[in-house]
Parts: structure tokens; C-alpha cells; sequence
């Protein structure tokens, strides 16, 4: 018997007694609905997480110097001060699986403007590369240059909140503010970010030159726990170098090398609060970071068995426990889908019974005209499989129309997953052959004598 | 020549442990094209005898030769094939297929033909065969639409539409009045002239039982009389 057939005549079975069908196939119509609205759900909700990830800055590193401790008092992470500028060059430089890295030194001061004023979240000393690390784009206007830095030059870029704040609906570009009563040009304004993973504020931010920060704003940096310990506001750093090239302007007579080793000089270097690193991929992370730390290890003349005086946090903590929190809540919820799609099953088992039941004399028939038992098992088989494809079928559109509508009324964001709809397809086939081959093959097993005979 | 032969057919049912004999040795010959009727009491083993000749039961012992073939002991696929294909069954409840149009009634039994047919051409043999019953227009009813002459003729027209050279009725005029059970006998004796269709069946009835060329008369699980077959019946004891 060709399949299109028993397909056919299965289909004509089951509009025999629509009422019937639509019922049984409900179980399998809310199981599969319910798989597909939980993974489109679950999987847009976990690409929006990506999203913000990325948003945060992609593949991103944060390099915090070590701790200090005087007398068993800890300073915390990050006050110790041994993280330089040129550790940051150095990584550009040397660490190919790091893409760029921007040193940050961090202030918390007031911002004025006319007769507005606004504390930043955040006041940024960097270069330009911290633009590209935290993937932040500018709006309008231009970057902080090299030249910015070297000069030390007077120019911010607003984030924009800070812009609305102060400017209201002015543009900000090549006006003035006052940060801790010093005037910077602003010379750009950021393009929004909106606000990170944890509901912070990536716009309300201002972006300087490092080294104007460091020199001519910050007293002390805010991740310098110890607020004793006094800037470093001279340098000898490679910075400084380039600013002032000759050596013409030296005070002082040349020292000779033995007078430098007898009295060698305590020199203060620029240190920074962070650097920022940002490696070449998501899979470069791990070798970033070892080639950090061995590039920082020997920066730092650190002894082999000496602990490292700085640490290296990635985000893929963060995302991991994100993302095991949403794909936890996705998995709890697809197993409560699929104990509803088994009792879906059951009911259809159930029904199935029942019709052998209801037709033990059609059966019986059957084989008295020439069915063989393997044709009647198919025929059972079929109808079961075709009841619940087409419970699949609907069980998809409504999931989908279901998730669409979440994404419409509550903006939740959801993706259209194919693997999940083929899945959905396949499994509400499975359920078919698993709970329907036992009537099926019940009804097969009849012997055709009693079948007819059966009132 | 013989197209169904039966040698000394033993039935026994099994109810737990005590044996119920129901045919106790039968031996039989029929010849193509006849038409017999199978009278007996009540219990006696008709319908018995019925399924084991429409090769719907497998007889305890003894062995059965129809169109030139042993079928008592042949796997249960090869004896579905073998209904598809040499025997019509007509039912003293019609047994058709309820909310199915006449047509599709009819037609039922070619899906399990291993010969390919469209389902057109299916459909077209069973409108032939429909009007050859006299119901060319009732193709589209369903049984409960139908009287109980007409359903039984339907029941005919499917029993026929495989071409098989052997038709078994086990009572066909039982739920049937005088009148439309002569119309469906009338029925059977055209076949078995024109189409030399043998006609075995089953009926209470001895005027029923006179449209046969044949009578044959079992009792208590044996034939009494009306065989051809050149043995005499064996004795009791053959279990
Ligand atoms: N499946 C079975 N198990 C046990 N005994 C059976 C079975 N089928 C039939 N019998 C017995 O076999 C005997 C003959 O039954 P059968 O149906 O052949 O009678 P019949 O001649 O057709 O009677 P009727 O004219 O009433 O239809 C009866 O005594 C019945 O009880
Ligand atoms: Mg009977």
C-alpha cells in the first residue's frame, strides 16, 4: 500500500471526528508551542546578552595593579602603583594576541558649566585607544590625539549624558567646561552606549588625556585607597622623553655611572589606575592574558616564585555567569515543555486505545479483505504520527506567534531559531511513533475472527 | 475441477484446560463454479467451518486445498494475501465501514492489493462494480444512508471487486426480509451463471438453502450429507 495513501486516508480518519483530533493533539499543540516560545526566547534573550557584552567592550582585559600592605593593613586591589604608561606601550607592542590597550586613570570631581554643574560617574584619563577597546564611537567632533597627550592638552570628550546635563540640548563641541576649576575644550561627544549589564551608565562619562588627568587634575586617583600617598606629579616616563627631546635643557651636569650607582636617584614614575586590553578575538583571550603576565612579570623583575603584583580580569566570568543564568532558567523551562509534550504523548496514546477499541470490527474487516497485520499497524502508526505533526505544526506557529508577541508587547528581545523549529518537528514526530506504536501494534496483534465478531 | 478440497478437518478450541471439539474430521470437495448452501443447527460448526475455508482460521488438523494449494498451514501474510486476492466475504451484518461512501467502501479492499493501481483507477472499478450491483446511483452514500438490501449488495460489490473465483456468505439473508433476500440471491445465482462464481453459504434457511445447486448438511462437527468427496467420514476419535 503506497504511504501517500495510508497518509491520506488517516488524514480522512481524523476529520472524521475533528473535535476528537483537535483535543488530543492539544497536549502535543501546547507542548511543541511551548518548546518554541521558550527557545526563541531564550535564545533571543541570551543574543541580547552577547550584545551587551560586546557592548562593554569586546574580548575586553583589565589590568589592576596589585595590593599594597604596610603593617598587615591592606590597601586593596589596585593601590599599589606599578602600573606605568609604558607597561601599557609595552603590551601594544609585544603581546600579539592583544589588538590595543589603553592605560585609564580614574578621578571623581565636579564638572561646571555656567551655572550647571554635574559629577560624572566617570572622569577617564586615556588615549585614543579606548575608544576602539570599549568599542565606544564618537558622534561628533574628534578623538583625543597623540599630540593631546604628549601636551597634556586642556580637551575632554562628553559622554552623553554628561553633554545633556550640562549643555541641555546645545552642542557641547569646542565650548568649554570646568573640571576641578580647570577649563578643558570639549572637542567631541560620544555616541550612547546606554547602560551596561549591571544598569550602570556607560554615557555618563568623560574622556581625557591621561596625562592631563593625572598631572593636572587628580590629587589622587579614586582606586587610591590611601589617600596619603601623594601623586607622583614627576616623571621620567618616555612621555616626558618626547616632550622635552633634548637633552639641552638638563639643570644639572652629567652624572657618571658611578656616581648614578652610588647615589641612585628615587625616581617617581607615572603610574596609572587600570589598563585596558583588548585581545585580537574572543579565543586570543586565554594567550593574551599569558602573554600579559609574562610580559608584565619581567617588566616588573618580579622573582620566578614571586606572586604576580598585578591582576588580570576578562569578562568571561561575567558572561559566563550571565549567560549559565539564563541558559539555566531556558532548560528549566524546556523541561517543563517537554513533560508537557509527554503527557501530550500520553494523551495521544490514549486516544489511540480507545480507537482500536472503537474499530476493533474495522480492523477485523480489514483483514478479512486482505490487510496483512504490518498494514494495520501502519495505518495506526500513520494516523498517531500525522496527529501529532499537526499538533507540532500548530504547537510551532503558535510558539512562534507567541514569541513574537512577547517581543511586540513586553520588547523582550527573542530570535527565530530554525534547529528549534526542525527539533520541535522531529520530536513531535518521535512522539507519534513512541505513543502510538503500542495501540498500533495492539490493534495489529487482533485476531480478525474475534475482531469481526467484537460488538 | 476441484477448486476447494478439504481432508478430514479437525477444530479444537482450547478454553483453559477442556478441549471443545467443534469439527471433528470434515472432508469435503467443491467444484469451480458451483454454488452450495451449509445447513446445520445451531453450534454445530458452520461459522467454524466458514472461517477456516475463507482461510480466516487455521484448522487444528487436517488439510485444507484450495485452487490448487495447501493453505492450513501457510504463514498469516500469505493467507491475507491469499483473501486479497481468491475470496469474497459477504456478512450477515454487511460489516462496511461507517461514514465511508459506497465507493470508497467498495474500493477498500484494493489498497491491499500488491498490484499498483491509481487511486482513480480504484475508484473507477468500484463505480463499475457498484453498477453491476445495481446502485450506480448511490456511489456517494454512506451506510446509514442506505437501506439494509442496498448495504448488502455494497457489501457484495466489495466482496467482488478483487475478481476472486470463491465468494463465502455466512448468512447474508439473516438480517434481511423475504423480499430484498430474494433479490440478493438473485444476486448470487447470477454471479455463479455468468461469472461462474462458486458461492459458498451459510443459511438457516431451507428456501435460502434451495437456491443452491447443492446442499450440504453438518451436524455435531461432521457432514452428514451432500459430499462429494469419495471417503467416507471418518470415525469420531480422530483428535
Ligand atoms: N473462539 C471460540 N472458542 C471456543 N469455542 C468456540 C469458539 N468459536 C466457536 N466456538 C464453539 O464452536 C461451536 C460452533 O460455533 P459456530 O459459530 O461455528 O456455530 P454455527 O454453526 O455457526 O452456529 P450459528 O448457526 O448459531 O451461527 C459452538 O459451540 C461454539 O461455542
Ligand atoms: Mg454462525
Amino acid at each position: 500500500m503506497k504511504l501517500y495513501v495510508v497518509v491520506k486516508n488517516a488524514l480522512r480518519t481524523l476529520l472524521r471526528n475533528p473535535m476528537r483530533a483537535m483535543l488530543t493533539a492539544l497536549g502535543i499543540v501546547i507542548g511543541v508551542g511551548s518548546v518554541i516560545a521558550m527557545m526563541e526566547i531564550g535564545s533571543g534573550s541570551s543574543e541580547a546578552l552577547k550584545k551587551s557584552i560586546s557592548n562593554m567592550g569586546a574580548n575586553m582585559l583589565m589590568i589592576f595593579p596589585g595590593m599594597t600592605s604596610t603593617g598587615g593593613v591592606s590597601g586593596g586591589m589596585g593601590s599599589a602603583q606599578n602600573l606605568s604608561p609604558e607597561d601599557c606601550e609595552a603590551i601594544i607592542r609585544e603581546c600579539p594576541a592583544v589588538r590595543t590597550a589603553a592605560p585609564t586613570v580614574r578621578v571623581r570631581v565636579q564638572v561646571v558649566r555656567g551655572n550647571r554643574n554635574w559629577v560624572p560617574n566617570q572622569v577617564q584619563g586615556t588615549t585614543s585607544a579606548y575608544l576602539d577597546v570599549r568599542g565606544n564611537t564618537i558622534e561628533e567632533g574628534s578623538p583625543i590625539s597623540e599630540r593631546d597627550i604628549l601636551n597634556c592638552n586642556r580637551v575632554c570628550l562628553l559622554g552623553k549624558t554628561v553633554a545633556r546635563e550640562l549643555f541641555g540640548d546645545e552642542s557641547p563641541v569646542n565650548q568649554e567646561v570646568r573640571i576641578k576649576s580647570i577649563t578643558f575644550r570639549v572637542i567631541g561627544v560620544l555616541a550612547a552606549k546606554g547602560a551596561n549589564m549591571m544598569g550602570m551608565d556607560q554615557d555618563d562619562i568623560i574622556l581625557a588625556p591621561w596625562t592631563t588627568v593625572k598631572y593636572r587634575i587628580a590629587g589622587s586617583s579614586m582606586t587610591t585607597a590611601n589617600q596619603s600617598q601623594s601623586s607622583s606629579t614627576s616623571s621620567t616616563g618616555s612621555t616626558r622623553g618626547v616632550l622635552y627631546p633634548s637633552g639641552s635643557t638638563s639643570l644639572y651636569p652629567e652624572k657618571s655611572s658611578t656616581q648614578t650607582a652610588n647615589t641612585p636617584l628615587t625616581m617617581r614614575f607615572a603610574t596609572v589606575d587600570m589598563i585596558l586590553a583588548s585581545a585580537v578575538s574572543p579565543e586570543a583571550i586565554p594567550d593574551a592574558i599569558k602573554q600579559i603576565t609574562a610580559l608584565l612579570r619581567e617588566r616588573h623583575r618580579l622573582h620566578p616564585q614571586a606572586e604576580d603584583d598585578f591582576s588580570i580580569r576578562d569578562m568571561t566570568e561575567m558572561t559566563n555567569t550571565l549567560s549559565s543564568t539564563t541558559k539555566l532558567m531556558t532548560n528549566l523551562l524546556l523541561c517543563v515543555a517537554m513533560i508537557s509534550l509527554v503527557v501530550g504523548g500520553v494523551g495521544i496514546m490514549n486516544i489511540m486505545l480507545v480507537s482500536v477499541t472503537e474499530r476493533t470490527r474495522e480492523i477485523g474487516l480489514r483483514m478479512a479483505v486482505g490487510a496483512r497485520s504490518r498494514d494495520i499497524l501502519l495505518q495506526f502508526l500513520v494516523e498517531s504520527i500525522v496527529l501529532c505533526l499537526v499538533g507540532g505544526i500548530i504547537g510551532i506557529m503558535l510558539g512562534h506567534g507567541g514569541a513574537i508577541l512577547v517581543a511586540l508587547m513586553l520588547g523582550w528581545p527573542v530570535s527565530t531559531s530554525i534547529p528549534a523549529i526542525v527539533a520541535a518537528f522531529m520530536v513531535s514526530a518521535a512522539v507519534g511513533i513512541i505513543f502510538g506504536y503500542y495501540p498500533a501494534w495492539k490493534a495489529s496483534r487482533l485476531d480478525p475472527i474475534e475482531a469481526l465478531r467484537y460488538e | 475441477m476441484e477448486l476447494i478440497t478439504l481432508k478430514n478437518i479437525c477444530k479444537t478450541y482450547n478454553l483453559g484446560d477442556i478441549d471443545v471439539p467443534v469439527l471433528k474430521g470434515v472432508s469435503l470437495d467443491i467444484m469451480n463454479g458451483e454454488m452450495v448452501a451449509l445447513m446445520g443447527a445451531s453450534g454445530s460448526g458452520k461459522s467454524t467451518l466458514m472461517n477456516i475455508l475463507g482461510c480466516l482460521d487455521r484448522p487444528t488438523s487436517g488439510e485444507y486445498w484450495l485452487d490448487g494449494e495447501e493453505v492450513s498451514r501457510i504463514s498469516s501474510d500469505r493467507r491475507a494475501l491469499i483473501r486479497n486476492h481468491k475470496i469474497g466475504f459477504v456478512f450477515q451484518n454487511f460489516n462496511l465501514l461507517p461514514r465511508t461512501s459506497a465507493v470508497d467502501n467498495v474500493a477498500m479492499p484494493l489498497a491491499y492489493t500488491a498490484g499498483h493501481l491509481s487511486s482513480r483507477e480504484a475508484r473507477k472499478r468500484a463505480e463499475a462494480m457498484l453498477e453491476k450491483v445495481g446502485l450506480a446511483d448511490r456511489m456517494e452514500h454512506v451506510p446509514s444512508q442506505l437501506s439494509g438490501g442496498q448495504q448488502q449488495r455494497v457489501a457484495i460489490a466489495r466482496a467482488l471487486i478483487n475478481h476472486p473465483p470463491v465468494l463465502f456468505a455466512d448468512e447474508p439473508t439473516g438480517n434481511l426480509d423475504s423480499h430484498t433476500s430474494a433479490e440478493v440471491l438473485k444476486m448470487f445465482q447470477d454471479l455463479n451463471r455468468t461469472e461462474n462464481i462458486t458461492i459458498i453459504l451459510v443459511t438457516h434457511d431451507a428456501h435460502v438453502a434451495g437456491h443452491a445447486q447443492r446442499v450440504i448438511h453438518i451436524s455435531d462437527g461432521l457432514i452428514n450429507d451432500g459430499v462429494y468427496c469419495a471417503a467416507p467420514p471418518v470415525e469420531e476419535d480422530v483428535r
